[in-house]
């Protein structure tokens, strides 16, 4: 065949600055009435975003001391830099900071050689174990001659990271489960799953962490301590788990009936019929939903100072009492947002990709 | 012929809540026999080919398919499911899945077939319904008419004794349906026993043994095609022919 295929001309590719400028008279500079809103706004971005700009890098204080910054108008950056260790790290022992930090390292770096789904495989789930105990062991020590470091004394990044990452690896996969016994035909095992969920979407998370860490205790046999963050872990966890659940349920309610049907037809058992039919599709449709429940659980996680765990939130608002820099909290939680904001779009950004690689050529 | 019926419905009865969908059933249908099902919409004949494979549960009278009485164990549904392939009006492939895996799936599952032999035999078929060229494609860059085929195969993959099909050609644009028909006709050559509930009258004259009309729940008339359509007796087919052969 011996088509010519024509170029779409708004597809043609212009000089930058011809092509800004094409741009602009598009979309923005289209009629009066259009051009009167885009300078408006333009306007009021300007003078928001100007004060800022001053603020934060004109007139910031780079070198000095507290009494430095104290003078000037500007952004105090002389504080981040005295105290984004301990913000980042909290208590951990300085001389022992590198374990931290080459945990959290591997982790990122396990994270976006994972990105490509064409290296999913059995081997980098294997990876993936491995990295945590690993990571747990450098966090932890105690072992080959590795100081052994009290969970106590854990804080900042890493911690935050151990909640919402541990927990969203436990709480998708149990979710799925509620998910699959809610929606399945065994009475009891539905009646168990809907008042679970039910019962732990009916309280909020704080409580949870409450009774992790009072009531939780109680229930333990004598001489058993469970640490504090292992408790707050379940918690977490457990309340994961219950809006994962209906995250999936959405899912599975969203995949088309004749698909179900056509694997019965096929003499599918009900396991075979889940793993291999439906669970691909549902958890496709949903994976907006999920990477929402996971990045708002990734924030939830900071509730854990309520039962006095230093998490990133925490170290935070710990640096500010420091008497010697006094009165620069927005700076230090404009930092802490500004690694919340880091994660949390780097998972929003993911999903948007995710969602494209399984979308397997137009639909049926 | 002493023969055991392949198919044998006893007085099945089937409710939606307190819709009487199917009403005192009876059908014998034989080995290698080619049935067609028609009637006017909502007559129950989807709901009857799906009480076959369980679909849809019946809720009174017997069902016997080669032997196995469905009575709500699970084991003899499973093994009557293992017999009896099944054709859907909008398809029903998996879309995350390629041709070739849609086909392999079942066997390789159900059958415990090796990977390698599921998928020399899928090919086989796929070259039969002759898109063999396709293998590697997803569902939805095909077709609806080569969807319907490959849906086909699929259902073949699993060497069924029986074949339903459910309106195959209903959802297709006009032009798709001869290649899907044709298929079936190939089929028919083979000796499968085969139900089929479609509106496609030429079909029917074609290949059936007997035609089967349905109105509210019923079995209303049971004839070979000639007579059915050139003497149909009771006067609600000939309402339904005359609707639909001008």
């Amino acid at each position: 065949m011996n088509l010519k295929y024509t170029k779409n001309p708004e597809k043609r590719s212009l000089p930058l600055m011809q092509g800004l400028a094409v741009w602009m008279k598009k979309n923005l500079f289209s009629t009066p009435l259009n051009s009167a809103i885009s300078l408006v706004l333009l306007g009021l971005l300007f003078k928001a975003l100007g004060p800022l700009f001053y603020w934060l890098v004109v007139n910031s204080t780079w070198e000095g001391t507290a009494q430095t910054c104290r003078h000037n108008d500007g952004a105090c950056l002389v504080f981040i830099k005295e105290k984004f260790v301990f913000i980042l790290f909290g208590f951990y022992p300085r001389e022992l900071l590198w374990r931290p930090v080459v945990a959290i390292s591997l982790f990122i770096g396990l994270c976006l050689y994972s990105r490509d789904v064409k290296r999913w495989n059995k081997l980098l789930l294997w990876r993936w174990l491995k990295l945590i105990l690993l990571c747990a062991f450098l966090l932890k020590g105690g072992l080959f001659g590795f100081e052994a470091v009290s969970m106590d004394r854990w804080g900042g990044l890493p911690l935050t990271l151990i909640l919402a990452f541990i927990g969203l690896i436990f709480s998708y996969p149990i979710g799925i489960l509620l998910a699959l016994a809610r929606t399945g035909s065994l009475p009891l095992i539905k009646a168990l799953s809907v008042s679970y969920i039910e019962l732990i979407r009916g309280v909020p998370m704080i409580s949870l962490l409450f009774m992790a860490s009072v009531m939780f205790p109680l229930f333990m046999p004598d001489g058993i301590v469970l640490p504090k963050l292992l408790r707050a872990q379940i918690a977490i966890i457990m309340f994961m788990s219950a809006y994962m659940a209906e995250v999936v349920r959405g899912g599975l309610a969203a995949v088309d009936k004749g698909q179900y049907e056509a694997a019965d037809a096929l003499g599918l058992m009900y396991w075979q019929k889940m793993l291999k039919v439906i669970l691909p599709q549902a958890l496709k449709i949903v994976i907006p939903p999920t990477v929402n429940t996971a990045i708002g659980m990734f924030k939830d996680t900071s509730l854990v100072v309520i039962i006095a765990l230093s998490d990133l939130l925490m170290t935070t608002k710990t640096s500010l009492k420091d008497p010697k820099w006094l009165g620069f909290s927005v700076e230090a939680y404009l930092f802490a947002a500004l690694i919340y904001f880091i994660f949390c779009f780097s998972m929003s950004r993911y999903s948007k990709r995710l969602e494209q690689v399984f979308s397997y050529g137009g639909r049926s | 012929m002493s023969k055991e019926p392949m198919i044998k419905l006893t007085d099945m009865n089937k409710w939606f809540d307190d819709f009487h969908v199917l009403k005192n059933i009876n059908l014998d249908v034989f080995e290698g026999e080619k049935i067609v099902i028609c009637g006017p919409s909502g007559s129950g004949k989807s709901t009857l080919i799906r009480c076959l494979n369980q679909l849809e549960a019946h809720q009174n009278g017997k069902v016997v398919i080669d032997g196995i009485v469905l009575n709500g164990n699970l084991k003899n549904l499973q093994n009557v499911r293992k017999e009896v392939g099944m054709v859907f009006q909008h398809f029903n492939l998996f879309p995350h899945l390629s041709i070739l895996e849609n086909l392999t799936l079942a066997p390789q599952w159900v059958h415990k077939l090796p990977k390698e032999e599921a998928e020399s035999y899928a090919m086989d078929l796929l070259k039969r319904v002759a898109i063999s060229d396709q293998a590697h494609k997803y569902p939805g860059q095909l077709s609806g008419g080569q969807q319907q085929r490959v849906a086909i195969a699929r259902s073949l993959c699993m060497k069924p004794k029986i074949m339903l099909f459910d309106e195959p050609t209903s959802a297709l644009d006009p032009e798709m349906v001869k290649e899907v028909l044709d298929v079936m006709v190939d089929l028919t050559k083979e000796g499968m026993t085969m139900l089929c509930v479609t509106h496609e009258m030429g079909f029917a004259k074609q290949v059936a043994d007997r035609v089967i009309f349905m109105d509210e729940g019923q079995i209303v008339e049971e004839a070979d095609p000639e007579t059915f359509f050139s003497n149909p007796k009771h006067p609600r087919s000939q309402e339904f022919l005359a609707q639909i052969l001008y």
